[in-house]
């Protein structure tokens, strides 16, 4: 058994920094490198690019970068874990090894996790009784039935684990949790059982400060953020974890960033509920449990974690069809900006009132005054510009069409000194909306699938 | 004295859905006993009036020397449904340093 393994975090959602995997592979010793690339909306795209194009429904972001590191990778035994196969790993899979072929590598195997799309299943469900209701709201799933998009079951590290057991250098998978993407390894190379929760506990925590990327490691830092070094070239948090389940968050030196107490509590908070139930497949974290200590220059130790049996069973996240917006800008500036910016928005109000347009949500920003701290913005006395920012939210796709068509005569018909219309009408979006729920964890089976050359 | 959360704290916030939390973090140990103190979910509701429609739980991790809220019904919706341009509520953890409290305690800030 090794006596420690390094972790590293490539990619913190689909849209991250694309130089971050490549530096990971190349600027120090790593053993693997996990990638999160799906958040709760991105399944509902993935779903329907894969309609359109039964090939796709992955992270394509993907393809070309393993492209790029694929050589180093296999050079250097580094495996590679990801859930960017979003709603169609086994396509995904199939990219990975059409370009491996291409850069003449002779050997390569890839586990691809299935299982987790349960779209096709939800009537079966129904049919057992399993409802699926929204376990936030309580609504029942008939509700939105007909417009449902995608709908995916949370799996944990476990499918992960078989496919490195079954000798995968890439494991693809499509909707498994952040976290066990970076347990996984450690289940497999110290064989932890799947009842030892305070170690699973460790994996996840170490999960949860690896999954956003530089976010642990000077990334979106509050603090001092003035004194965080070398920001253009940020190094990606990496964790080193031992046998016991004892963690370290590090980066690779010469890279940018920090990793400090600071930096790695920030990201600790990020997105949680309870502290003493952050609930995986996997297990039960309690965070209230977590000590934390500096240990050296970019080194912090996180160790004491306790954890509980995991529950019963998984999370499912569904999408569906919620409606239509649009949103558009127009940038007013001094004298008087922000009484031109609202003179505007009341003329606008007052047109789509006499057109007889109604939204179920009007919303009106002044960016640069209050579009992020609204009430409690202070005042400005003047301000050189402000960005006038409308949206609207309806079912009906006309109203919403029709909305986008008001913006442009502000220009001409409304207060002066206005600007900033290039890009046309804004057109109208579909609203995806979220519904989670909670299903058996005996109603489905993760597989894992090999292709290889 | 009076202070502002800034003077004391750093944050994180992010969303789940329609609702926000916001990681409220002491910069210093000693300064945790006062966040328990002061800046509770009542508090916080308050400040929040008009942005946070639904109720704000608290919670606490004296180990990080850090509080937890969660701010129902902060985003608009949340996800695409949200017309704000926060929509994520990112920016709300900066929102909650604006907050001044009336502390007993002696403070010496640098």
């Amino acid at each position: 058994m090794k006596s420690k393994i390094r972790i590293a975090s490539g990619q913190g959602f689909w849209g991250d920094l694309l130089t971050a995997p490549v530096d990971q592979v190349t600027k120090g010793p790593i053993d693997y490198m996990m990638m999160d690339y799906l958040a709760e909306v991105t399944m509902s795209i993935l779903q329907k690019q894969k309609r359109k194009n039964p090939e796709l429904g992955y992270a394509k972001d993907l393809i070309p970068l393993l492209e790029q590191i694929l050589p180093t990778c296999i050079q250097h035994n580094i495996k590679i874990i990801t859930n960017g196969g979003g709603v169609n790993p086994v396509a995904c899979g199939e990219a990975i090894l059409h370009v491996a072929r291409r850069l003449g590598i002779k050997q390569l195997k890839v586990g691809v996790v299935v299982g987790d799309d349960i779209l096709e299943r939800i009537d079966e469900f129904k049919a057992s009784g399993m409802e699926l209701k929204n376990m936030e709201t309580g609504e029942g799933l008939s509700t939105v039935r007909e417009r449902l998009l995608s709908a995916n079951v949370y799996f944990g590290a476990f499918p992960v684990v078989e496919a490195l057991k079954g000798g995968a250098q890439i494991v693809v998978t499509g909707r498994t949790t952040d976290t066990g993407l970076t347990l996984a390894p450690m289940i497999h190379e110290f064989g932890w059982s799947a009842s030892d929760w305070d170690k699973l506990a460790a994996g996840t925590v170490a999960g949860h400060i690896l999954e956003c990327g530089g976010q642990s490691s000077g990334g979106n830092f509050s603090a001092d953020w003035r004194s965080v070094p070398d920001l253009a070239h940020i190094g990606f948090p990496i964790a080193e974890a031992d046998p016991d389940g004892e963690i370290t968050i590090t980066k690779h030196d010469h890279t940018g960033g920090m990793v400090t107490l600071q930096t790695v509590k920030e990201q600790l908070l990020y997105e949680i509920g309870d502290p003493k139930q952050y609930i995986t497949p996997d297990c039960v974290a309690d965070f209230t449990t977590i000590q934390l200590e500096q240990a050296g220059r970019d080194r912090v130790k996180v160790c004491g974690v306790k954890g509980s049996a995991a529950t019963k069973f998984y999370k499912v996240s569904m999408s569906y069809l919620d409606g239509y917006t649009t949103v558009g800008t127009l940038t007013y500036t001094w004298p008087d900006a922000l009484e031109k910016a609202k003179r505007a928005d009341e003329i606008l109000r007052t047109r789509i009132q006499d057109l007889g347009l109604h939204f179920d949500e009007f919303r009106t920003e002044f960016l640069g005054y209050n579009s992020c701290h609204g009430a409690l913005a202070k005042d400005i006395s003047e301000p050189n510009e402000v960005v006038l920012r409308v949206g609207v939210r309806s079912s009906e796709y006309g109203a919403v069409e029709r909305f986008g068509k008001e913006l442009a005569p502000l220009i001409l018909t409304g207060p002066p000194s206005v600007t900033g219309f290039a890009g046309g009408r804004p057109k109208p979006s579909e609203v995806v909306s979220y519904w989670p729920a909670l299903l058996p964890k005996e109603a489905v089976t993760p597989r894992v699938l090999f292709h290889e050359i | 004295m009076r202070i502002r959360l800034q003077q004391i704290c750093h944050v994180r916030s992010g969303d789940k859905g329609d609702t926000a939390n916001v990681g409220l973090i002491a910069l210093k140990q000693e300064y945790y006993p006062m966040l328990r103190r002061y800046v509770t979910a009542e508090r916080v509701k308050a400040h929040f009036e008009g942005i946070v429609l639904g109720p704000v739980e608290r919670f606490e991790l004296p180990n990080l020397g850090a509080m937890n809220f969660l701010l129902h019904g902060a985003l608009g919706g949340g996800g695409t449904k949200s017309l704000k341009n926060d929509a994520q509520g990112k920016t709300l953890g900066s929102a909650l340093l604006r907050m001044e409290i009336d502390i007993e305690e002696e403070l010496h800030l640098p």
